[in-house]
């Protein structure tokens, strides 16, 4: 008898909660990657120090500690959110840290003569960030930054260290039940490696529609 | 290499600089403004009294946690030797002239690149033992890592590997070496050198994933933690100490990889100078390829 076919609505939401998880966090973390981005190259040194600061503590923290503090400790001090909201502020966070560093040598790429040009024409420090430089940095690393979509992807099951109830979670409670680890495990792992499948076949496609040749 | 600094702002002049003092005295303002939010929020929850932070100054506290962070550096380095070493195979098999090798090594990297390593950790502790295979709690956290890390070493392995100008190479072959020779005698050893930066960094998420320890009860630091916590009613305090040892020790690696990153620029200058459009050079974003793909986690 195939376990799955009993549980095929659980393990259908479990598939649709990681999902939102992951799109819900890509776009929270690309928008506070761009924003760190560019705390990081701005006039002002004590913004950029922060940015600095931001990134260092987020890329050396476990992500799992993160969540674990967030989701066991912070109600300590009153503060509360329902755990998928929890998962995505913490994942969003983290993953914001890698979108922004991502960006940041996507930057460095751009030509120096475009920057140069941009403030020629008169274009003050944002506007030449918004039309000059950022939209040539995003097409330089479209692969970079879809390898980190891939792994917010797979650091989106380590919300159910914490107890959100997504597919890894659904996968563990559907086993626990059938015993059947083998066929479960390796079947949730199947529709990571889709969902992985998917992100990279999106962002091949756009990298050869927008990447720049130099 | 471009400096970023200078490639988005000249040289303030009068107005500029009065606008940078101003942009300070904000951001002070909105930092000090945030901590004192947290400030109050301990306070108010009763979190800051002393004898909630006192436990922090014993030694039973901290030889409990210092074993703890033993621990989680003895997973990490075990993990590390054994998913370099199978990393480094599988990047060798995925350059081999035999198709059946790269398709294997290949199908390898390429599935345990993305599946999570927590659903492995499951499958470890789930689906092992039923046959037959039940590992002690360290090797329950270890293999599960060594076998996601294997795959990510090696494509750092092979993005340096390809990396390596392919005249090396066809000297090599030049000369008369074998095609292992080449890659032992040649290639290798110029292409480790280049890579110990991004294996270094590699070793921060490496570290970073001993805390899935968590998930196994093997007593690493955060699993540690969660018993401290549980038996000493000190929550948030213990956590923040926690998080506070992960920061110390991976920012010191990350900084070692820096340093090592420098040195070899200066090893390598010649290739640098060219501003990053040197045409001998990497492609700047082959490299930023392996780096999104590896030090993530």
């Amino acid at each position: 008898m195939n376990p799955f076919s009993g549980y095929l609505t659980e393990l259908g939401h479990g598939l649709v909660t990681t999902v939102e998880l992951t799109v819900v966090t890509t776009v929270a973390a690309l928008l506070l990657g761009v924003v760190v981005a560019t705390l990081r190259i701005c006039p002002v040194p004590l913004l950029r120090t922060v940015g600095l600061v931001y990134v260092e503590v987020l890329q050396n923290l476990p992500l799992l500690a993160l969540l674990v503090l967030f989701v066991f400790a912070l109600p300590q001090l009153g503060i509360t959110f329902p755990l998928f909201t929890s998962a995505a502020i913490v994942i969003a966070a983290y993953e914001g840290a890698y979108f922004a560093e991502a960006i940041r040598a996507g930057i460095n790429t751009v030509g120096i003569g475009q920057a140069e040009a941009a403030r020629a024409i008169g274009l003050t420090f944002s506007q030449s960030l918004r039309y000059v430089i950022l939209p040539q940095a995003f097409r330089a690393v479209i692969q970079p930054m879809g390898n980190i979509s891939i792994a917010l992807l797979m650091n989106t099951s380590l919300a159910a260290a914490v107890g959100v109830v997504e597919l890894t979670q659904t996968a563990n409670n559907v086993n626990l039940v059938e015993a059947q680890p083998l066929l479960i495990f390796t079947g949730a792992g199947l529709a990571y490696m889709l969902l992985a499948l998917v992100i990279g076949l999106v962002t091949g496609r756009l990298e050869r529609r927008l990447a720049i040749v130099r | 290499m471009n400096d970023p600094q200078r490639l988005l702002f000249d040289e303030p002049g009068p107005r500029g600089r009065r606008r940078i003092r101003i942009a300070t005295v904000l951001g002070v303002l909105a930092i000090a403004a945030a901590l004192a939010v947290a400030v109050y929020q301990f306070a108010a929850h009763g979190e800051l009294a002393a004898d909630r932070w006192r436990p922090f100054g014993t030694w039973p506290i901290w030889r409990y946690l210092l074993i703890a962070l033993w621990a989680t550096v003895r997973a990490a380095a075990v993990t590390a030797v054994l998913s370099a070493a199978l990393g480094l195979l599988l990047a060798l098999g995925r350059l081999s002239r035999r198709r059946s090798l790269r398709l294997l090594a290949g199908a390898y990297v390429e599935i345990f690149r993305t599946v999570p390593v927590l659903l492995l950790i499951y499958l470890t502790l789930f689906a092992l033992p039923a046959y037959g295979l039940n590992f002690s709690l360290f090797w329950k956290l270890v293999v599960p890592l060594v076998v996601a890390n294997s795959a990510a070493f090696a494509e750092i392995f092979r993005a340096g590997i390809k990396a390596l100008d392919r005249g090396q190479a066809e000297a090599g072959q030049a000369i008369g070496l074998r095609p292992a020779q080449v890659m032992r005698l040649v290639v290798l050893p110029q292409a480790l050198l280049k890579l110990t930066p991004s294996l270094v960094s590699q070793l921060v998420g490496l570290l970073k994933d001993t805390s899935l320890g968590f998930v196994v009860s093997f007593t690493e630091l955060l699993y540690s933690g969660q018993v401290l916590a549980s038996y000493t009613h000190l929550l948030i305090q213990t956590y923040l100490v926690v998080a506070v040892l992960y920061l110390a020790v991976n920012a010191s690696l990350s900084k070692f990889a820096r340093v090592l990153q420098a040195r070899d620029g200066r090893l390598f200058g010649r290739r640098r100078s060219g501003s990053g459009t040197d045409p001998a050079g990497v492609d700047p974003t082959a490299t930023l390829v392996t780096d999104g793909a590896t030090t993530i986690r």
